[in-house]
């Protein structure tokens, strides 16, 4: 017993250091294979204050760009909006609609890392729950990870876990879109089978496979494809529509039919 | 021995908000953050309790990884580099470190830096370790620890000579 105690108290430091970095590589891992802690992320209400304080000083800055942006983003929803040949009032019974939005500012963007993630000042006090899609005016974000009262982070489409249903516009062709951690502004669309036309240029987006993000939400462009090692499947560099560097405002899409296609799909698993 | 913890404690907190408020948002050629809160270990009391240092470098990473959502890949790197601090020293600074009167404002400055860089290529190499955490990215890993080290390196040295210890 004496020698115990007489070997804890010599190498006390020695374990100390190494329980604190088990401690630190347990939460480090568990997240590389799940999804993130709960407890460890930007959204709890120290770091998520602090930064919409900074934020509230930097959002200024680039004003006259965001304000472009919307009149852009006006422009074009007013468009369809008078285009539209049937109109239909029942189609804008808010009751019928299957998405809800909310808007929100982006008050922290990571691009520079494996999983980067970004905090937005809306929470659950919003409506806003983990598993919502979030776009900006150009196209898809990433989908909500975490939430807090006033905050929520989002699991960016620049991160290693992401994996967000994609096909190509206009074809039934489905891949599933990830990133290699290379470069910020180019993002991965794979398993499109070998017999599908590509075109550099041709345009991705958001597949219906999803109950996450609507159909046809624009993603970028193809630049460059490859067969993978196995020959049959395309591996597709794709040019992202969003500069992912500088994102100010954000739309979080709630599905509400979500509920009734996971209960569904999770009825149909439990019977096999 | 107050006026060391007061200061210990402005330190801590400045360094974090610096870091996460200014650089971990400043993206050199879209990947670059230099880590200057590494600069608290460089800067803490030599002949101070040990248990003490190692456990507070842990709650300054994890302050940092509440920030950064990077789970608890700063508290592992600088739990670690705290753990070897005093091996390092000893090989930088030699005999000296044992005497009473030993300060880091004393020691030259090739000795100081080899110090801070060290603490910096260590910290570095567990951090992407543990964040890319696969072999196949290797190079990955080797060009950020190059690149973000040496300006980590660059703005940890402009931060201590703007703001040295005393000349005694």
């Amino acid at each position: 017993m004496q020698q115990i105690i007489n070997f804890i108290i010599r190498y006390k430091h020695f374990l100390l250091y190494i329980f604190l970095l088990m401690v630190s590589l347990g939460f480090t891992i568990q997240s590389h294979s799940y999804h993130q802690s709960s407890f460890f992320n930007s959204s709890n209400w120290l770091t998520g204050n602090i930064y919409s304080a900074s934020s509230s000083v930097t959002s200024y800055f680039g004003l006259t760009e965001e304000n472009k942006k919307l009149v852009e983003e006006n422009k074009r929803l007013r468009k369809l909006l008078f285009n539209i040949k049937e109109k239909d009032t029942l189609e804008l019974d808010s009751l019928q609609q299957q998405y809800l939005i909310t808007s929100g500012k982006v008050i922290n963007n990571n691009y520079a890392k494996v999983r980067n993630y970004i905090t937005i000042n809306k929470g659950r006090n919003d409506s806003v729950a983990p598993d919502m899609g979030v776009i900006t005016t150009h196209g898809i974000l990433g989908i909500v990870e975490n939430v807090s009262n006033g905050f929520a982070t989002v699991q960016s489409i620049l991160n290693e876990k992401s994996k967000i249903n994609a096909k190509i516009k206009n074809t039934n062709h489905f891949g599933s879109l990830k990133w290699d951690a290379e470069r910020y502004d180019v993002v991965q669309l794979t398993d499109v089978p070998r017999l599908v036309k590509l075109t550099v240029g041709d345009t991705v987006v958001t597949g219906a496979k999803s109950s996450i993000f609507p159909e046809n939400i624009p993603i970028g462009t193809i630049q460059k494809f490859d067969l993978d090692t196995s020959n049959s499947y395309y591996t597709i560099d794709l040019k992202l529509f969003n500069d992912m560097t500088n994102i100010k405002i954000v739309y979080v899409i709630q599905n509400k039919d979500k509920e009734e296609i996971m209960n569904l799909e999770q009825a149909t698993e439990d019977e096999q | 021995m107050n006026n060391s913890i007061f200061v210990n404690i402005i330190r801590f907190v400045l360094l974090v908000l610096v870091q996460v408020l200014v650089f971990n948002q400043l993206n050199f050629f879209g990947f670059i953050n230099p880590m200057v809160y590494i600069l608290f270990l460089y800067w803490y009391p030599v002949k101070e309790n040990r248990a003490a240092f190692i456990g507070l470098s842990f709650i300054l990473g994890l302050a940092i990884d509440f920030f950064s959502d990077s789970m608890a890949l700063h508290a592992a790197s600088t739990v670690t580099i705290a753990y070897i601090r005093p091996a390092i020293m000893r090989f930088v600074f030699g005999v000296n470190i044992e005497f009473q009167s030993f300060r880091l404002g004393n020691s030259t400055k090739a000795q100081q830096i080899t110090f801070l860089a060290l603490l910096i290529v260590v910290h570095h190499l567990v951090f992407f370790t543990l964040e890319i955490f696969s072999i196949a990215n290797i190079l990955l890993i080797i060009k950020k620890v190059l690149a973000i080290g040496l300006s980590t390196l660059i703005l940890c040295l402009l931060f201590t000579s703007l703001f040295s210890v005393k000349k005694e």
